[in-house]
């Protein structure tokens, strides 16, 4: 790594300037830096909306909020898809923080909500409904869960690539659920999934999603605990460091790689289990949305504090639910809205840069 | 007088953050002469060395080659002027042979022609003095060969400024004096040589003048012939410091960790350990010598229970119970579950002994958080434990909830030495524990294996300065290839002796092979 920062040092300078490494910038120099991005980034979002679309950019940002918290309904679903996304980070980040690159929540969440809606069909009037909710939550669990230890088992016994296995274990997932989609649509066959009435989560103060957030709510004081006071976390925190280190002082590597990964692998069940029984009475293919792989970034953002990742997933959907609003109301291209994230999750990530970094530039020195 | 000049730094400053590496550093070097840059660890001679050589960039100050100014941006700007480096870590590609790797990278206008090439590497072997069969594998060499083949690199690619970085911290003191040789005779031909080292005896016996750098600053020139080693020792250190360890008797010496026969094989086959067979006795300090990666590393591995070994015993005889028991293919928790206390300090201490982003007291933790039922982290231990050590170590840091990547190298070894003596182990393993550490934290952790031996402990110490291991143990095991060459009474033995016994298995193999 020193290697490597050395030639990239020495590629950039004499150029324009070279890189040296900051100090420690205190807390609020470095969330002024975040601010300025943020900022830049909507002066640039706005000259490429000038650019492309004639469209007065302050009058779209205006649109964008609007999307996200414009009125009450809206604001529930801001904070409900937060939850969701934020239960799925709170899910990868054991396994990142353990250096185990679990790009397989996808699916482990997809395998959860599967095992909730078998659940709700097949026992559907058969147990009442605070037997059968617990019991779905199980068994969602055990079901995210071993589709989490297949890839850590492989990689302990054979030290294969966990990467490519969790991507595969999504199609499997993916697989199975398009099957069984369509065995269960109503009417059969038909492909449109079936409306799952039996076993949906209560409505709380008559608010549908709020049981999601109140769960994720919990979740994450738990997650932050477990990863900061008790001896799993610091196992893992240890063996994502240096396995050397991990090994050096008698931990079993094996062991913490499966016990993280079944805990990882069972919180996206949870989340499945959350969007099937709370969100949308139903399973597809695509249920999970993507958030298996946003979601890492949600918790890269948050450098795997579970609390920032309250803010972070919370950017992410207030990005998405803006972006989506603008292309609906001035019928554009969905690309447009995602160019808009893109630029301004591409700022705020840059910004780290220049909290750890500051570029020097070179006076004019001499004649080579 | 002063068309003599080959390179000139003027008010050099470079700034790494927070940290100066160089401040203002000023200094020349003449055509036929070596200029010896002598400091302690950290104290800026690489990084200065690296600016000449184009891999950083001077924050402020200037550079003369042959009295004009020149901006060295690149390693290629350093070849242009001639300057040429040889780092501490090679950079050759393994399974070319030596003469594909000095033309390697060549732009030769009138097309490729190795025969000729070749006649020009024996020309400046030849002239020089060195031994290089210009067809050897990289693979099939010794270090000091490598060495060979990135010198002669840089002379072939017409370098007039030479600059060695730590040259003999790799070789045996019988390569070291033939590289003296050869830089002698590169001197004699006008070239301006100069050498990065921390070692004083070096410095006195090849260099003609010694720049000193402490803490980044420059410190002053002397010349060798005007100068000794209480002179140079007090400009590097800021101090008068007595160069002499204490070497207590052992008392109640017994044998606490035997070891026979063991031998360990890596993937490819080859004997990492050959048939290794010694005993590690209470109340004494028992040296490690050998050349780096002779099986230092997997022997004391294998004692902690970190490598697999093929045959072979290790046993343990408890101080406490009086019982003996085999450590042999047990894991490091199992060693401890059975009531050894065992403590290592090995060689690669953020990436084994400690975890470098983690702070002081997480560390300290590493030993202990097991301890107890509860399926939390006690830290108050721990915290205690941190605390106790920055005081009666002297550690300098910011406070014990500073990462410790963040302290130097000295200070991260106080930490990580303090840990493993604060479980008062009965055997304490300590690899190259005073690699990169200046002068003061040395005689610190020389003192610690001194305080453990007199309480009984058994210490296993890897060194690698020979003049250190033979002031400061009692015994010496030289290790070579594997096998154990030797064991020699640290009292009356001379680092002659020792040399020859590290070359000892390494010689046998090679007339093996020629058979």
């Amino acid at each position: 790594m020193k290697k490597l920062n050395k030639l990239y040092f020495s590629a950039l300078s004499g150029s324009f300037g070279h890189i040296v490494k900051r100090d420690e910038l205190p807390w609020w120099k470095s969330w002024l830096i975040r601010v300025v991005s943020v900022i830049l980034a909507l002066i640039v979002c706005g000259f490429v909306t000038v650019s492309l679309t004639d469209l007065n950019p302050i009058e779209m940002y205006i649109t964008m909020v609007e999307g996200a918290i414009g009125t009450s309904r809206l604001t529930w679903n801001l904070f409900q898809n937060t939850a969701i996304l934020l239960c799925v980070a709170l899910a990868v980040t054991p396994a990142f923080k353990m250096k185990f690159w679990n790009i397989g929540a996808e699916g482990q969440i997809l395998i959860g909500g599967f095992a909730t809606a078998a659940c709700m069909i097949f026992l559907e009037g058969k147990i009442s409904e605070p037997l059968l909710i617990p019991l779905m939550l199980v068994l969602s669990i055990i079901a995210g869960a071993i589709w989490g230890l297949v890839p850590a088992y492989f990689k302990t016994r054979f030290n294969s690539n966990e990467t490519l296995f969790t991507l595969m274990m999504n199609y499997v997932a993916i697989q199975i659920v398009a099957y069984y989609t369509l065995e269960w649509s109503m009417p059969k066959g038909s492909g449109t999934p079936r409306t799952l009435d039996y076993g949906q989560l209560p409505v709380l103060f008559g608010q549908k999603y709020l049981v999601n957030i109140l769960v994720v709510a919990l979740l994450t004081v738990l997650v932050y605990i477990y990863l900061k006071y008790s001896k799993q976390g610091y196992e893992i925190s240890v063996v994502g460091e240096s396995e050397k280190t991990a090994r050096y002082i008698g931990i079993n590597v094996k062991k913490v790689v499966l016990r993280t990964m079944a805990i990882s692998g069972a919180l996206c069940g949870v989340a499945g289990f959350l969007l099937v029984a709370g969100t949308d009475h139903s399973l597809k293919s695509d249920t999970s949305g993507g958030r298996g792989f946003t979601a890492i970034m949600v918790s890269w953002l948050a450098k795997f504090n579970p609390i920032f990742m309250i803010l972070t997933s919370l950017l992410i959907v207030f990005l998405q639910k803006g972006a989506s609003k603008i292309s609906e109301v001035y019928r554009l291209n969905s690309s447009f809205a995602d160019i808009i994230t893109g630029i301004i999750i591409f700022f705020i990530i840059g910004s780290e840069f220049f909290i750890n970094y500051k570029i020097k530039l070179n006076k004019k020195e001499g004649n080579v | 007088m002063e068309q003599n000049i080959a390179l000139e730094l003027k008010n050099i400053t470079k700034t790494f953050g927070k940290v100066v590496a160089n401040k203002n550093v000023s200094l020349k070097v003449r055509k036929g002469e070596i200029l010896s840059i002598l400091g302690e660890n950290g104290s800026g001679k690489t990084t200065l060395m690296n600016m000449v050589s184009g891999i950083y960039f001077p924050d402020s100050g200037q550079i003369f080659a042959d009295g004009k100014e020149i901006v060295i941006a690149s390693p290629k700007d350093a070849f242009d002027h001639k300057i040429g480096m040889i780092h501490q870590h090679f950079k050759l590609v393994d399974v070319f042979s030596a003469a594909e790797n000095i033309v390697l990278g060549l732009e030769d206008e009138k097309g490729f022609d190795m025969p000729c090439y070749i006649e020009k590497i024996k020309e400046i072997t030849e002239q020089y003095g060195f031994e290089l069969d210009p067809y050897k594998k990289i693979y099939e060499m010794s270090v000091s060969e490598k060495q060979t083949v990135e010198i002669v690199k840089v002379l072939f690619r017409g370098a007039d400024i030479l600059i060695l970085d730590e040259p003999t911290a790799v070789l045996t003191p019988q390569e070291t004096v033939k590289l003296f040789k050869v830089l002698r005779n590169m001197r004699e031909d006008g070239k301006a040589i100069i050498i990065i080292t921390h070692k004083l005896h070096e410095v006195l016996s090849l260099s003609d003048n010694v720049a000193v750098l402490r803490k980044g600053e420059y410190i002053g020139t002397v010349k060798t012939a005007e100068t000794n080693e209480a002179q140079l020792t007090e400009m590097m250190v800021g101090k008068k410091i007595s160069l002499n360890i204490e070497r207590s008797e052992p008392e109640n010496v017994s044998d606490r960790l035997v070891v026979e026969n063991i031998n360990c094989v890596d993937r490819e086959g080859i004997k990492l350990l050959d048939n290794v067979s010694f005993s590690a006795r209470s109340g004494e300090i028992l040296g490690i010598a050998g050349i780096a990666g002779s099986g230092q590393r997997e022997l004391l591995e294998a004692i902690a229970g970190l490598q697999h070994l093929d045959g072979g015993s290790i046993i343990y005889n408890n101080p406490k119970t009086g019982e003996s028991e085999n450590l042999r293919d047990k894991t490091p928790l199992e060693i401890r579950q059975m009531g050894v206390r065992l403590a290592f300090v090995p060689e690669d201490r953020l990436g084994m002994g400690l975890v470098g982003n983690m702070d002081i007291i997480d560390n300290m933790m590493l030993r202990s958080y097991k301890k107890g039922k509860s399926v939390f982290l006690q830290r108050k231990k721990p915290k205690s434990l941190a605390e106790e050590i920055i005081e009666r170590l002297e550690v300098v840091t910011p406070s014990a909830y500073t990462p410790v990547r963040r302290l130097s190298g000295g200070n991260v070894q106080k930490i990580l030495v303090g840990r493993e003596i604060a479980s008062s182990p009965t055997v304490l393993m300590a690899a190259y524990p005073v690699r990169g550490l200046d002068i003061n934290s040395s005689y610190t952790i020389y003192n610690l294996l001194n305080e453990q031996k007199k309480k009984g402990v058994a210490v296993i110490f890897v060194g690698e300065d020979l003049d250190v291991l033979v002031e400061l143990c009692d015994r010496i095991m030289v290790i070579g290839s594997g096998r154990i060459t030797g064991i020699v009474d640290g009292r009356n033995t001379t680092k002659e002796e020792i040399g020859i016994l590290m070359t000892k298995s390494a010689d046998n193999e090679q007339n093996g092979g020629e058979q």
